[in-house]
């Protein structure tokens, strides 16, 4: 772990001060406020623009989860007791994000399961969100205490395929040539890269 | 104008809104008696045109950028003054055309069409145009010309998704001959008894409202008569998902998503689907595909 330099003790500092919880909220917010300029004429395809941005926003928080480890690891910035809150934000956003499409979109049961089972990009993205579900259900001290810290992390080793799945999704529905998905496929698979030399020394 | 076709969707049709209050009310209480067949085809689809704001804000125009609101951002930086349409191929006057130069003595009509994307939104929209079969009948069609092929402007200083290279541009199209005679298939100038917006592919575009949109091409800068089928961007970036026909169909499903319903743009965060109809409702086209499979041809 590399020794924490000045700016990081002042983030380390700042971020003993400060609870988690403002996360959850801003979270809340951000996802209502998504959903008032859906409402309001942001776009004239709102549903699609909702589905999209909560997507994302998913995406962006799943980012910022998996960058947690190796901003300790080689910044020696300690943003640990933030990284539950970002990881239950993926999943409210993902889950968000589904009933979306599934609703809104979609708007009939059979249509949505046809379009699981039917279409690869779909079945990805459902295999991502219920990977997440036994994520979300054990962010909790009692899940941890009761897996122990070595369960607790092999079930969390889920969330690295979660982050891939993700990715794909996102890249498998764009038509034509799109730079953004494979920006977040870039970023995501960098941060997973970032764990691997760790494991090889952990194992020596 | 030929007069070949006339268009059932006039201003008549949509303007008394008052009128169309009442069908829906007559619809919802035909539906609350279970009776909702009773109001027939015509009363069950109410069409009124998109508003002008939603028909130039959300464009599928890849040069400038694959985001719907893109073309509108960006479309401004298109020249298009001065423009010059090159005719050639199998045609008994080819040569350079202003729009003016291809236009003259025709008189542009308002066709209100429907307009289905392969992405499964649509909308309704008022263009101003010519058919495009008197214009093929003033450039003089000769024999052995079996297919038009058309191709957009390329501008890469003025098309930030040329400069990407979102696709392989230009974009190109083609129709089969009989298909681009066909009454319906126009050369659109205008939508809203506007001059086209530049993010609609001014100055002049296809527009052939039986098939996707993509096959709609703008911005028309070559007009060539063919013997052989000509290329299709999308076809030619994914033949797997696009064909060279791309006709309306709901029983034929695009590989990553169902084409069997569409969603009506401007409906907001609730609007729900609606059965997308066999080529977009105009049946008329039918007989040029006699006898074709449309699952094989899709």
């Amino acid at each position: 772990m590399a020794a924490p330099g000045a700016l990081a003790q002042r983030v380390n500092g700042w971020a003993r001060r400060v609870p988690a919880w403002p996360l959850y909220a801003f979270g809340g917010l951000y996802m209502a406020w998504l959903f008032w300029q859906a409402l309001n004429g942001v776009s004239v395809e709102p549903i699609d623009w909702l589905e999209r941005a909560y997507g994302i926003t998913a995406l962006k928080f799943l980012v910022a989860t998996l960058a947690v480890t190796p901003l300790r690891k080689f910044a020696g910035v300690n943003l640990l007791k933030f990284r539950r809150a970002l990881g239950l934000l993926v999943f409210f956003f993902v889950l968000a994000h589904f009933l979306v499409w599934a609703i809104l979109d979609v708007q009939a049961l059979g249509a949505v399961w046809a379009d699981i089972v039917k279409r690869p990009y779909i079945t990805i993205g459902m295999g991502a969100f219920l990977l997440l579900i036994p994520l979300a259900l054990t962010s909790n001290n009692a899940s941890v205490r009761r897996l122990g810290g070595a369960g607790w992390r092999k079930l969390h080793w889920l969330t690295y395929p979660v982050a891939v799945l993700g990715a794909l999704h996102y890249i498998w529905l764009a038509r034509g040539f799109a730079i953004e998905p494979l920006v977040y496929m870039a970023i995501l698979l960098g941060l997973l890269a970032t764990r691997l030399p760790a494991r090889r020394v952990a194992a020596a | 104008m030929a007069r070949r076709w006339t268009n059932d969707l006039t201003w008549a049709d949509v303007t008394p809104k008052s009128l169309y209050l009442n069908r829906r009310q007559i619809m919802a209480g035909a539906g609350a008696l279970g009776a909702a067949s009773v109001a027939g085809p015509a009363l069950a689809q109410p069409l009124e045109p998109n508003t002008f704001e939603e028909i130039t804000t959300y464009n599928n125009f890849y040069e400038f950028g694959y985001d719907k609101s893109d073309p509108s951002r960006y479309a401004d930086a298109m020249q298009v003054e001065p423009w010059s349409i090159k005719v050639d191929g199998l045609v008994d006057n080819p040569g350079d055309y202003t729009v003016a130069q291809l236009l003259e003595g025709l008189t542009p009509e308002e066709r209100i069409y429907r307009h289905r994307c392969v992405e499964g939104w649509s909308m309704v929209i008022p263009w101003t145009g010519v058919e495009l079969a008197d214009v093929l009948g003033k450039l003089g069609v000769q024999e052995g010309a079996k297919f038009v092929a058309f191709e957009t402007t390329v501008q890469p200083e003025n098309m930030p998704g040329v400069q990407a290279g979102v696709l392989d541009f230009p974009y190109v199209e083609g129709l089969r001959l009989d298909e681009a005679m066909h009454p319906l298939a126009i050369l659109a100038t205008g939508l809203y008894r506007e001059p086209m917006p530049k993010q609609n592919g001014a100055p002049i575009r296809l527009v052939t409202p039986w098939k996707y949109g993509f096959k709609s091409i703008k911005s028309l800068v070559r007009i060539s008569l063919v013997e052989e089928q000509p290329p299709a961007t999308w076809n030619q970036t994914n033949p797997h998902e696009y064909g060279f026909y791309s006709n309306v169909n709901p029983s034929v499903d695009h590989p990553r998503w169902s084409q069997a319903t569409e969603r009506r743009i401007g409906g907001g965060l609730f609007s729900s689907r609606q059965d997308t109809l066999m080529f977009n409702g105009y049946d008329e086209v039918a007989p040029l595909y006699e006898g074709m499979d449309l699952v094989e041809n899709f």
